[in-house]
């Protein structure tokens, strides 16, 4: 045992290759896909003894869109295409000039705007389709749907903040759901368009 | 000119590589934060539909999948081309949803059980029936906070 000798470095030049490998095989194994979609959530089961005695809404409070088997989209009483829905729906929700077709206007107190606001507080949207429609489509109406509220709370949103909705605050936010709450009824299923 | 003669120059020095490993798991940990294990293997082949008003999924710990298509390729031989329900890696019948959520959800945290989710994704030309069929069953076994899957459009 005489002089110490310096001990090599590890050689270190394939933990390179190492960590590559192990690079490849997340990017294999794993997907980056951000899942988006239009959220919704599900009325509650209905209980034994409900089963018969239906919500009662007033007819102009409810704006009854439907698909048949063939995709054609009626809207009331009339077929639409779906570029109307849209358009259809704000007028709905918001009965600017408190048409009587259109839902009742109710005085309601918003809290975080300070004032009491005309709101049709009690409109309904429904959406029924046939058994044969096409998912695509009654997609669309929904998506249609949610862009017209939001295009809705985008005004109010700016009238009164003077902001988009999406930069308010969470309070600003909740007053403007107030006034413009979404209402969009999964009803139940029935046979629509099934016999020509 | 004797500057340009390189006989028995210098060899050029090599470049030092001992960072490159560090490099790599850096750029290893940034995928394995953004991404997600795959979970299943599709079975059921989906063109979602193209929406406009979508919303990000909050958290995706929470989420069950239910995919309904048509089978792939592969698989039309054997099971036809009808609309099919997947879950998990197997063909299911719309009943057997009810007991699926009930295993996903068992499986929650406590304090996750009330963002369960259900993520549909369904090819945009299955008919509603399915759907309808799913969307009651998922009503009876309490998941009520559903989302439509979808692409965004493209530019």
């Amino acid at each position: 045992m005489g002089k110490k000798r310096k001990m090599p470095g590890l050689n270190t030049s394939s933990t390179a290759d190492i960590s590559f490998m192990l690079l490849i095989f997340f990017l294999v194994t794993t997907s980056m896909d951000t899942d988006q979609g239009l959220g919704r959530t599900l009325p509650k089961p209905p209980e034994d003894d409900q089963l018969n005695n239906e919500i009662k809404v007033k007819e102009r409070n409810i704006l009854n869109i439907r698909i048949n088997k063939d995709n054609y989209v009626m809207i009331g009483d009339d077929y639409a295409s779906l570029s109307d829905v849209k358009e259809r729906a704000k007028e709905f929700i918001k009965n600017e000039n408190n048409r009587p077709n259109l839902p009742e206007l109710k005085p309601k107190k918003i809290k975080g705007l300070g004032k009491t606001m005309m709101v049709t507080e009690n409109h309904v949207i429904s959406v029924q389709t046939d058994r044969g429609t096409d998912y695509g489509v009654y997609f669309m109406v929904q998506d249609a749907l949610v862009a017209a509220y939001n295009e809705l709370r985008d005004e109010l949103a700016k009238e009164e903040f003077g902001y988009k909705f999406e930069y308010l605050t969470d309070d600003q936010k909740k007053a403007i759901r107030e006034v413009y709450p979404q209402k969009i009824s999964e009803a139940e299923p029935k046979k629509y368009g099934g016999q020509q | 000119m004797s500057r340009f003669n390189k006989g028995g120059g210098k060899e050029m020095p090599e470049m030092n590589t001992s960072s490159l490993p560090d490099l790599i798991f850096s750029i290893l940990f940034f995928f394995m934060m953004v991404t997600t294990m795959r979970e299943v293997t599709l079975m059921v082949k989906f063109d979602k539909p193209v929406g406009t008003q979508l919303e990000k999924l909050a958290r995706k710990s929470c989420t069950s999948f239910i995919y309904i298509g048509q089978p792939i390729e592969n698989l039309r031989s054997q099971f036809g081309s009808a609309h099919r329900i997947q879950l998990n890696d197997k063909f299911a019948e719309p009943q057997e949803v009810y007991d699926y959520i009930t295993v996903e959800r068992g499986d929650l945290a406590e304090v996750d059980k009330p963002f369960f989710t259900v993520s549909l994704k369904v090819d945009h030309h299955t008919p509603m029936g399915i759907i309808t069929d799913v969307k009651q069953i998922l009503r009876k076994a309490y998941a009520l906070k559903i989302v439509y899957s979808a692409n965004k459009p493209r530019e």
